[in-house]
């Protein structure tokens, strides 16, 4: 970075499109980074271009116009059907070099955050992580981004002022999907690979998916978060039927672990997992440190607790004083009720 | 083997407390090794005992990084390199990535670097991956397992909804989740036989690179403001009446907000 560049010659959105056997995975993520996209780029009076690399996307790349993009830049090759950072990473930043991007979005997904530094190492530019809040300064007519830190303990707001592009990898959960226009056109670019199989330094010898549910959380929209006040009688049973009703994942404290009713996979917090849905609902959880570094940072809390003094109200948005055994069925008979 | 892991200090945020306001106090904190990064020297330390192998530790930071290089060398590695210098100071990830590049680079022959999945502090998870692309290396990210061979290494890779075996040739760049180990507790007699031992401090001028690229000059991101997060204290807004009326106006309101 000797000379000052030339910022003006960076134009346009870009985002990139997670995808797994040719479709969408995180499809959810990936479109929310679309429609954000889309309202960046309008902001900006540019265009949206969504990126895709793997095997097989003619349909998906399609699907990406319609979603809202103006241009899909696709790598299709058998070499890139599997996520590797490398061959990934040269591509990219191959077309980036070449079309000057001013933005470039990634899913804060593990794919995301293992490709996105490498990205912005290579291109000499700055990233930031984990964004919850992105927006375009008015009168600079540049990225504001918004992410939390120190376990959710702070909020940043950062810029990229004189790089390009202005990276920033985006929560899942966070973004407005985007609506599906029929009546959409756009193009789709084919970008040139040259990669073969045998300049993939990394090899993937083994793929597995997990079951869809326990492993999620941390994708997870939304979670019912159970602690040892909502363990007793059947009362597990019943935030289990919440959450299906909630279309949630279930959650809890450490204690629940230990009683063995949930799994460490779904344990939040400190010596557990990190979760930032748009709703957790914490029923029966008391709200140690230990615990809130888990989950303080979620869009919306709701706690149902016994106690009116619980920590777990200092971080909610809303609460219900009450017994979780009462609560819960109630809770359930009313989101039943508000369907029909 | 010759391993470089690479550790940061920072604040024990599990310790944080709040003032009446809702907002963070960060003086007092007592400072910790990034669990990550522990979890990254037990790594080490196995490949260690099972292979054979040198660690070097390596941390940029203030001079009291040193107490984190000591309990490294407590646990078991065998030489600390302290990156500092007052020019260092306010790095993002892309300069922390290129000081800690640069430094690497002067340290000669290396098969294998560690770095944590994620500092607790900064939460990016960006250091390592950058590393990795400053130094040409193939990057074996979110490693819950590792398995050296001849010349190359093998991970068991959390990706998210996937596991992965992903295998690349060494030298290599592996990130360390918590899964991977429990990491040990530093031996007594290697506590008292740690502060001996040298530690190599290494300022702007040691490690070369060009000046505009360390610090705050060299970092592309700023920050604009940090605030605390919107944090309930007074906002909590209780629902109240029977468990049928307080549930009605709860669905009522994740309506409102589009939260189901
Ligand atoms: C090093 C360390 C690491 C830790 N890591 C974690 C971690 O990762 N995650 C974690 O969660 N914890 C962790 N803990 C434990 C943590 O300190 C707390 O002990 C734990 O979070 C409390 O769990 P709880 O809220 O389920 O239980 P309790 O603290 O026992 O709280 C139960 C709550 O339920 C309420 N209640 C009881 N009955 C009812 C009822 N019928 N209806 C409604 N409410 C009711 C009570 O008022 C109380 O508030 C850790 C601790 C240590 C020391
Ligand atoms: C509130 C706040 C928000 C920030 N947001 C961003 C942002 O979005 N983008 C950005 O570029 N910078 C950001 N920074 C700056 C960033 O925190 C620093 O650059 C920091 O040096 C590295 O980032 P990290 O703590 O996130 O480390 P991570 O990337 O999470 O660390 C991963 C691993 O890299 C290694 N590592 C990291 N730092 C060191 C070190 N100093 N010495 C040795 N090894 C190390 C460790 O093994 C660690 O486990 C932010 C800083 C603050 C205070």
């Amino acid at each position: 970075m000797t000379a000052i560049k030339d910022l003006s010659a960076y134009k346009g959105v870009w985002v990139f499109i997670e995808q797994f056997e040719g479709k969408l995975t995180n499809s959810t993520l990936s479109l929310e980074i679309l429609g954000e996209g889309r309202k960046l780029a309008d902001k900006l009076g540019t265009d949206l271009t969504a990126v895709i690399l793997g095997e097989n996307l003619e349909k998906t790349a399609g699907d990406l116009i319609k979603y809202g993009a103006n241009t899909v830049l696709v790598a299709d090759a058998p070499v890139l059907a599997n996520y590797r950072t490398e061959l990934y990473t040269d591509i990219i930043c191959q077309a980036a070099k070449e079309r000057k991007p001013e933005i470039l979005l990634v899913g804060a997904s593990a794919t995301g955050r293992d490709l996105a530094p490498r990205i912005s190492f290579r291109l000499h530019t700055g990233c930031t992580a984990d964004c919850t809040e992105l927006d375009i300064d008015d009168e600079k007519k540049i990225l504001v981004s918004t992410r939390p830190a120190f376990g959710g303990n702070v909020m940043a707001t950062i810029l990229c002022p004189d790089h390009r592009p202005q990276m920033s990898t985006v929560r899942p959960g966070v973004m407005m999907l985007p609506t599906w226009d029929e009546a959409r056109t756009g193009e789709v670019i084919k970008l040139e690979v040259t990669a073969k199989e045998e300049d993939a330094k990394v090899k993937i010898l083994e793929v597995k998916k997990h079951e869809a549910s326990a492993q999620n959380i941390q994708e997870a929209v939304r979670v019912v978060s159970a602690g040892l006040g909502a363990c007793t009688g059947n009362c597990f049973d019943q935030l289990k039927e919440l959450a299906k009703e909630l279309d949630a994942e279930i959650g809890g404290t450490r204690p629940v672990f230990e009683t063995g009713l949930i799994s460490h996979d779904v344990q939040i917090g400190q010596t557990g997992k990190t979760v930032r849905p748009e709703l957790y609902m914490a029923v029966g959880i008391s709200g140690t440190v230990q615990h809130t570094t888990g989950m303080a940072n979620s869009r919306t809390v709701v706690a149902i607790n016994k106690d009116p003094n619980a920590e777990i109200f200092k971080f909610a948005h809303y609460g219900i004083v009450g017994d979780a055994k009462a609560v819960v069925p109630a809770l359930i008979a009313q989101l039943k009720a508000s369907r029909n | 083997m010759k391993i470089i892991v690479c550790i940061k200090q920072v604040p024990d945020v599990t310790e944080v407390k709040w003032d009446e306001n809702g907002s963070l106090i960060r003086t007092g904190l007592p400072s910790i090794i990034n669990p990550n990064d522990k979890n990254a020297i037990e790594a080490a330390l196995t490949l260690k005992e099972e292979k054979g192998a040198e660690i070097t530790v390596v941390s940029m930071g203030p001079p009291q990084v040193e107490e984190a290089l000591r309990e490294a060398m407590a646990m078991g590695c065998d030489h600390a390199v302290l990156l500092t210098d007052r020019k260092f100071g306010g790095a993002d990830c892309w300069a922390t990535a290129y000081t800690l590049g640069m430094a690497i680079k002067k340290l000669g022959h290396f098969d294998l670097i560690f770095s944590g999945v994620e500092a607790m502090d900064g939460n990016t998870a960006q250091v390592g991956p950058e590393i990795a692309d400053f130094l040409g290396l193939p990057l074996l990210s979110y490693a819950e397992a590792i398995e050296v061979g001849e010349g190359t290494v093998k991970i068991h890779q959390k990706l998210g909804d996937l596991t992965r075996v992903i295998e690349g040739p060494m030298p290599a760049l592996i990130t360390c989740e918590k899964e991977l180990n429990v990491p040990r507790i530093p031996r007594m007699d290697l506590v008292f036989e740690c502060f001996e031992k040298e530690i190599k401090v290494l300022g702007m001028a040691d490690v070369d690179g060009e000046l505009e690229n360390f610090g705050l000059k060299g970092s592309p991101t700023r920050l604009r403001k940090v605030f605390s997060p919107k944090r309930a204290k007074a906002q909590v807004e209780f629902l109240e009446g029977t468990p049928k009326e307080s549930s009605q106006k709860l669905v009522e309101k994740l309506h409102e907000i589009n939260a189901i």
